[in-house]
């Protein structure tokens, strides 16, 4: 069993779990995920690593109640235990020093850029990093992003913080700056990727996405992560979760996200009518 | 004279049938098809076996169960020794004698099958298997430890009968396993409804009990590798990761919503029991019309699946016809007498969505058997203009798979073929590197159970004269 040895809550809906996980801890690269299954009637779901610490041997997570499984997990506490917790899974990120690169975390995105942006920095790149997020509440791991990056922009969809407006809107006042970025790193909502590649690819700065599919195993026997990446299909739990932005076809990876909306929400409901963050 | 009247009247005795729940009652549940013998027909059948004094359905048997010996002991009404007397070449023979294609190996060796049926060996063994399960009696002794260890990667049908040998030769072992539970295919793809998955993890908890060391959630080539497991102190290592990759077909529409892979369709309902949703948090759906591609008994357990789920037509798209079906014939004729629909000499040309990006529709063109190629096998031919149209709201493609790479890329220096299996030593199933064996369909491509499982007896034989000499 996986242990929750520390919790923390980020935002409203949002926590961050430090799980005892040595053998994984040992092993795991920033871009790299995990999957963990709750208990014995659980699903498996993939989560990107937000921290490790390999002495320590513990893994840390960030996620926001969305729906069944998620609830159940922001809900644990610690000392609480994950019945599975598998990895590490996927391609590491390929650090090297680029020069200057732009780290855009955007919502529960922030998370999944952290260690990639401190890797960066680590290998001697000009780490330049936007946070994007609705509102000024639910900007997360803000501290901890400042101290890996050489320069922070922040925006809100509401302009309660930082800038007005969306990812885009951070990346576009960098660019004004006359930055020489080699490359962009850009995790978040399919839709704020979608469209900072969108933006990139006229300017033509390598942009990274890491996609978020729905999985199952996460070792590549099954294809349910499946994505079109150019003219090629890809299973992201072991071709990536990193692709060139430029190349994936955003909107088929969210229709394909859409695929069980109606069990999700009848999962949802029916822990709601039992009792309240109630388990099973 | 008297022995050769007796044998007369043996081969006249037909083979007794096994009893099953009905068609319209079973396509509409998940419990196990076939009901199993009671003791009295066992005992009944167990009476035909002829006692062959150079018994030939061993030599089908790629385990080789100790056949006539185990049946003697149901005829005499032993059934504890008739479990223990399997127990000693066959680690899982509750799985074994659900699924095995029992018709190609031992029972295809039978006397009595040259003038009559064949004694029905499959179904004594499930027979002896499930009274030794539950009497939890069939057990084997414990054997002196030798101090080597031994690292198997992968909890499948090879992992496991490889596990079980070495265990009983005083080795200690230790399986890695990347799911959350042990038994790979067992678990994961072969449904409920044919080989309950209680049984699987009963015969699990046997092997565990004679000392084999199971991990669960390890992915070997991510959280540790080959390498690094010999460097730890494993003397040697068995390679038993299965062919678990997915083959699709190149058509057009391959990622919409509603195209599962048979792997992905069926670890959904199996492993994660979707069947159960959402008192099990794992969903899985289909729609009112199904279509799978492919003839294999893969294909036959999806649509079978499918058909449980609650879809209304379920419909098998294959491009040759009945005769060159690779599924077992037990299991394509389950399949028809629960009302499984088949397009035979039918190829699907493209899987067309609606604005949703879900399946709206399979596109398909009909097919003739044209003259025999090289190999003597009259190979499909299109015939021009046959295209036609079928409404479906789900696609299952079940055309066979690969080997997963993720142990064999990790691993520098092993020696792979042109479709990445694993090259390895006929004999002791050793592969390129000292020390490294491996088995089952990471070596042959998909196969059968009990191929794996012949193959992890014949590695555990390599590892153990490997270990000895070493």
């Amino acid at each position: 069993m996986y242990r929750v040895v520390k919790k923390r809550v980020l935002a409203p809906a949002i926590a961050l779990l430090e799980v005892d996980a040595p053998a994984v801890a040992a092993k795991v690269e920033p871009g790299q995920f995990v999957i963990v299954r709750v208990d014995e009637l659980g699903e498996r779901i993939p989560l990107t690593v937000m921290d490790f610490d390999r002495e320590k041997g513990t893994i840390t997570i960030v996620i926001q109640n969305v729906g069944y499984s998620s609830a159940l997990i922001t809900a644990m506490n610690e000392g609480d235990e994950f019945q599975d917790f598998v990895g590490p899974l996927g391609v590491a990120s390929e650090i090297e020093n680029h020069g200057t690169v732009v780290c855009i975390g955007a919502g529960l995105g922030i998370a999944p850029i952290y260690p990639i942006a401190r890797a960066l920095k680590e290998a001697g790149n000009h780490v330049i990093s936007v946070l994007a997020c609705r509102s000024a509440d639910l900007l997360i791991l803000e501290e901890e992003m400042r101290a890996v990056s050489d320069e922070v922009v922040v925006t809100t969809d509401d302009g309660s913080l930082g800038l007005k407006g969306f990812a885009t809107t951070g990346l576009a006042e960098v660019l004004k700056h006359g930055h020489n970025v080699k490359v962009i790193w850009a995790i978040g909502p399919m839709v704020m990727m979608k469209s900072v590649a969108d933006y990139t690819r006229a300017l033509r700065i390598k942009t990274i996405v890491s996609m978020n599919p729905i999985m199952v195993d996460g070792t590549g026997m099954c294809g349910a992560c499946r994505i079109s990446v150019g003219t090629e299909t890809k299973f992201a739990c072991v071709d990536g979760p990193e692709f060139d932005g430029h190349l994936v076809d955003f909107d088929l990876a969210r229709k394909r996200l859409d695929y069980y909306r109606d069990e999700e929400n009848r999962a949802k409901a029916r822990m709601e009518c039992k009792h309240e963050g109630g388990h099973h | 004279m008297t022995e050769n009247v007796e044998k007369t009247k043996k081969v006249k005795v037909p083979r007794h049938d096994m009893p099953c729940q009905e068609p319209k009652v079973r396509a509409h549940n998940f419990e196990e098809v076939a009901l199993g013998y009671t003791p009295e027909v066992a005992i009944e059948e167990a009476k035909r076996c002829l006692q062959c004094k150079k018994p030939k359905c061993i030599e089908g048997c790629p385990v080789e169960v100790l056949i006539p010996e185990f049946i003697k002991k149901i005829a005499e009404g032993d059934f504890e020794e008739s479990a223990r007397v399997l127990k000693i070449k066959n680690s899982l023979p509750a799985v074994c004698g659900r699924v095995c294609p029992q018709e190609s190996q031992c029972e295809s060796k039978c006397i009595l099958g040259i003038k009559g049926e064949s004694v029905a060996i499959g179904r004594l063994e499930r027979f002896a298997a499930d009274f030794g399960m539950k009497s939890g009696k069939a057990t084997l002794e414990k054997v002196e430890p030798t101090g080597k260890r031994v690292a198997i990667i992968g909890a499948g049908p090879a992992g496991l009968a490889c596990a079980g040998d070495l265990a009983k030769a005083g080795h200690a072992v230790t399986i890695f396993e990347a799911l959350h539970v042990a038994g790979g295919v067992l678990m994961y793809g072969i449904p409920q409804f044919r080989l309950p998955k209680e049984i699987v993890q009963t015969e699990i908890a046997n092997l565990k009990q004679m000392g084999v060391e199971i991990l669960t959630n390890q992915v070997v080539g991510k959280i540790t590798s080959v390498d690094e497991l010999m460097e730890n102190g494993y003397d040697a290592v068995f390679i038993g990761t299965g062919a678990g990759l997915p083959y699709f077909m190149d058509i057009p529409g391959l990622n919409l919503n509603g195209v599962y892979s048979a792997n992905e369709f069926l670890t959904r309902t199996n492993l994660m029991k979707g069947y159960k949703f959402p008192d099990y948090a794992t969903p899985v759906k289909v729609g009112k019309n199904v279509a799978v591609l492919g003839a294999g008994n893969v294909a036959m357990d999806s649509a079978r699946t499918a058909l449980r789920l609650g879809a209304r037509n379920v419909y098998i798209v294959y491009r040759r016809s009945r005769a060159e079906m690779p599924a077992r014939l037990e299991e394509l004729e389950h399949a028809e007498e629960e009302g499984i629909q088949f397009h035979l000499l039918t190829n699907p040309v493209s899987i067309k969505g609606d604005e949703r990006m879900w399946v709206k529709s399979l596109t398909c063109l009909r097919y003739e058997l044209g003259d025999p190629d090289a190999s003597g096998r009259r190979s499909p031919v299109p015939i021009p203009g046959s295209e036609f149209e079928i409404p479906m709201d789900t696609v299952v493609v079940a055309i066979g798979q690969g080997p997963n790479p993720l142990v064999t890329t990790s691993t520098p220096g092993l020696v792979l073929n042109k479709r990445g299996n694993i090259v390895a030593d006929d004999e002791t199933l050793m592969t390129s590197k000292s020390g490294v064996f491996a088995g089952g369909d990471i070596v042959t491509g998909a196969a059968t159970v009990i191929l794996a499982m012949g193959a992890g007896k014949k590695a555990a034989s390599g590892i153990d004269k490997y270990l000895k000499a070493k």
